[in-house]
């Protein structure tokens, strides 16, 4: 990866303070993480060490306490400063997944993922088709005409993804995606990922607990009491750790 | 995509109760114009049905709509007779109220001018005409009496000839019309007693009377019925109407009338801002009141619903934020849905009004201005209502999308 092309994101020395005095809690302290376009990086860690906090930052949702964010060689944050309208740039440029349900529920599962195109312009026929397309792929196709709350929990996962790879974003955010998916379905997800980085260019971060799905990734980061660190290659992380079976 | 339907197609059982709940409130503040309406088209209605030019009342008062007003029975003719009079017509009016099948029965009772004016000006819905100067009547469907039916007011029977619809008093009292001479026997029926207390007093104060102490036999005259004295005024009516002859100048005509000492005169227009300016005026005003505070009240009502509809979607306003919804559409969506809670209330306050209202014991009348009036007034209140709910809106951040 030349260093003359921007890096997908750039984050640098992000640090991250909730509350003040007593309640003070530090989530993340100067954490920097550059991802390269087409690169696919898992973030682990233990819980609370401020994984989420990361991701929600670099997402442009959650305003740092410091540290500067650039996206496609564009500086858009700078401590509480926004150099964009922040807005507009997420539906332009990134596509998300968070650890929680994240679709509208009264729109069935096909409308939640052609709403996102529908508000970058998209027309509703060519949204319909492309979201069919993606539902399919995430084999969920028979279950569009459903609303949130008749899909389980991996259904609505996989809508979610389908949601966040609508807008062929330039950076994909996924927070414990595939939390909820069995072994072959969350290799699946994250197979994805990588196959829309790389024909995309698109620069992507996931949260995961899975290890077995770890040899996808490019490059892997933990998180450890909002600290973050570069693991030298996926191979060493796989060696560290204990597989345990999942399911 | 329209976000407002889609999450209205999602709750719709509950917009269905929350619309129907809105339209009550709004059919509420349409039958209340209705009824002012209704009150207004019944007060000036005998004014308009009648269709006077000129209506020659007593000296200084506002005519018999508004007070009591009494002219003697000859000014017909005195009135016929100024140039550019057409037709001079006895009116008499008075309201009665009788018992009948243990309720009260309220009549409106007005007197045609026999014969010039049988009735032939009145919107019959059944039966015919007065035929005949004695005996007959011809009653509104308000009164609940059927053609052909015979009722006894004062000392005679008069049967039901002809029935109309919607021919009410100022009051909402239902008109019956009879010819002059019976108005008057049914406004002045004396029982017998207090016909025989009469000329008893006639007699005795005829007995300090001179020419009764030189010629005794004179004071026989005091026990004779009072339409055969000459000394007895004869009964007074309440008004004088004129037509007036095509082409003639109302004002010239009035000019003429108004210089004699007695009477006054109104065109048939002043005789009806009298009676609005008088009597209705404050029942508008109460009326008009009302409507106001209802329309503020369904203005509240409908802003704590939409905030509340708000407040159910912070999850889904959150993650449209987040997935980079401006704010327009997010604020479309709120105030779609307060205009087509707005509008679907109007419809259903207007579908049931219409099946309710006639049910109602005095006229509710839907204007076309005043639903127009009202459709302004919802649009408003739709657009004001929202801007709790897009207050609250504008406020959720991305990240309560996460919580
Ligand atoms: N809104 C908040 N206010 C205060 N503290 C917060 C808030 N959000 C997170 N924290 C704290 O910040 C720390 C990091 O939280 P974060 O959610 O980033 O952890 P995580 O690594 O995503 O954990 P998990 O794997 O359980 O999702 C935790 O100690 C958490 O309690
Ligand atoms: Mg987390």
């Amino acid at each position: 990866m030349s260093q003359a092309e921007p890096a997908a994101i750039e984050a640098e020395g992000l640090t991250k303070i909730y509350g003040s005095g007593n309640t003070e809690v530090v989530a993340m302290k100067n954490a920097s993480m550059r991802v390269a376009r087409g690169e696919v990086v898992a973030l682990l860690g233990p819980s609370g060490s401020g994984k989420s906090t990361f991701l929600t930052a670099v997402g442009l949702i959650n305003t740092p306490t410091s540290g500067r964010i650039t996206i496609g060689g564009k500086l858009v944050q700078d401590g509480d400063a926004a150099y964009t309208n922040l807005r507009s740039f997420r539906r332009k440029h990134l596509g998300f997944i968070f650890q929680k349900s994240n679709l509208i529920p009264f729109l069935s599962a096909i409308e939640n993922v052609q709403i996102a195109m529908q508000l970058s312009g998209e027309s509703a026929r060519a949204s319909r088709h492309r979201a069919m397309e993606l539902l399919d792929y995430l084999g969920v196709a028979d279950r569009a005409g459903n609303f949130p709350s008749m899909l389980s929990g991996g259904q609505q996962q996989r809508v979610a993804v389908a949601r966040a790879l609508a807008n062929r974003p330039s950076v994909i955010l996924a927070d414990e995606p595939t939390a909820a998916l069995d072994g072959q379905r969350g290799r699946q997800v994250m197979e994805l990922f990588a196959k829309v980085a790389h024909e995309q260019g698109a620069g992507v971060i996931v949260v995961t607990h899975d290890h077995r799905a770890l040899d996808v990734f490019d490059t892997i980061y933990e998180m450890e009491d909002g600290l973050m660190t570069r693991s030298t290659s996926s191979a060493s992380v796989h060696a560290n750790q204990p597989i345990t079976p999942l399911d | 995509m329209n976000l407002a339907t889609k999450d209205i197609r999602h709750n719709f059982g509950r917009f269905a109760l929350t619309a129907v709940g809105i339209g009550m409130l709004l059919m509420v503040v349409m039958g209340m114009g209705g009824i002012y309406r209704g009150v207004v088209e019944d007060a000036t209605l005998l004014i308009e049905r009648v269709d006077a030019d000129l209506w020659i009342v007593q000296r200084n008062t506002r005519g018999p709509f508004a007070e009591l007003s009494r002219v003697s029975s000859n000014l017909v003719y005195r009135a016929a007779a100024v140039p550019g009079v057409s037709q001079a017509r006895e009116f008499v009016y008075h309201t009665i109220q009788r018992q009948r099948d243990g309720k009260p029965l309220r009549i409106a009772v007005l007197g045609l001018s026999w014969p010039t004016d049988k009735g032939e000006w009145l919107p019959l819905s059944a039966g015919r005409t007065l035929g005949q100067v004695h005996f007959e009547m011809i009653a509104d469907k308000q009164l609940g009496l059927a053609l052909g039916e015979r009722i006894k007011l004062g000392k005679e029977t008069y049967t039901v000839v002809g029935l109309t619809e919607n021919m009410i008093s100022a009051s909402g009292d239902g008109l019956a019309f009879f010819s002059v001479s019976d108005a008057l026997a049914i406004q002045f029926d004396t029982p017998g007693e207090a016909t025989r207390l009469e000329r008893a007093a006639r007699r005795s104060r005829g007995e300090q009377f001179e020419l009764a102490i030189q010629q005794p036999s004179v004071l026989e005259n005091a026990m004779r019925p009072a339409s055969e004295l000459p000394a007895v005024a004869e009964p007074q009516i309440s008004a004088v109407m004129l037509t007036l002859s095509p082409g003639a100048d109302p004002e010239r005509v009035a000019d003429v009338i108004s210089g004699w000492g007695d009477v006054s005169v109104y065109t048939a227009d002043g005789q009806r801002e009298l009676l609005l300016k008088g009597s209705v005026e404050r029942v508008r005003r109460q009326i008009g009141l009302f409507r106001v505070l209802l329309t503020v009240i369904a203005a509240i009502i409908m802003a704590l619903i939409l905030y509340t509809l708000t407040l159910d979607k912070i999850h889904s306003i959150a993650l449209l934020k987040l997935i980079g919804a401006p704010n327009t559409v997010v604020l479309g969506m709120i105030m779609q849905q307060a205009l087509i809670l707005g509008f679907v209330g109007f419809g259903i306050a207007y579908l049931i009004g219409q099946q309710l209202f006639p049910l109602f014991p005095r006229r509710v009348i839907l204007a076309n201005a005043d639903l127009l009036q009202l459709a302004g007034i919802v649009l408003a209140i739709s657009v004001l209502s929202s801007l709790l709910g897009i207050w609250k809106a504008m406020k959720i951040s991305p990240n309560e999308a996460l919580a």
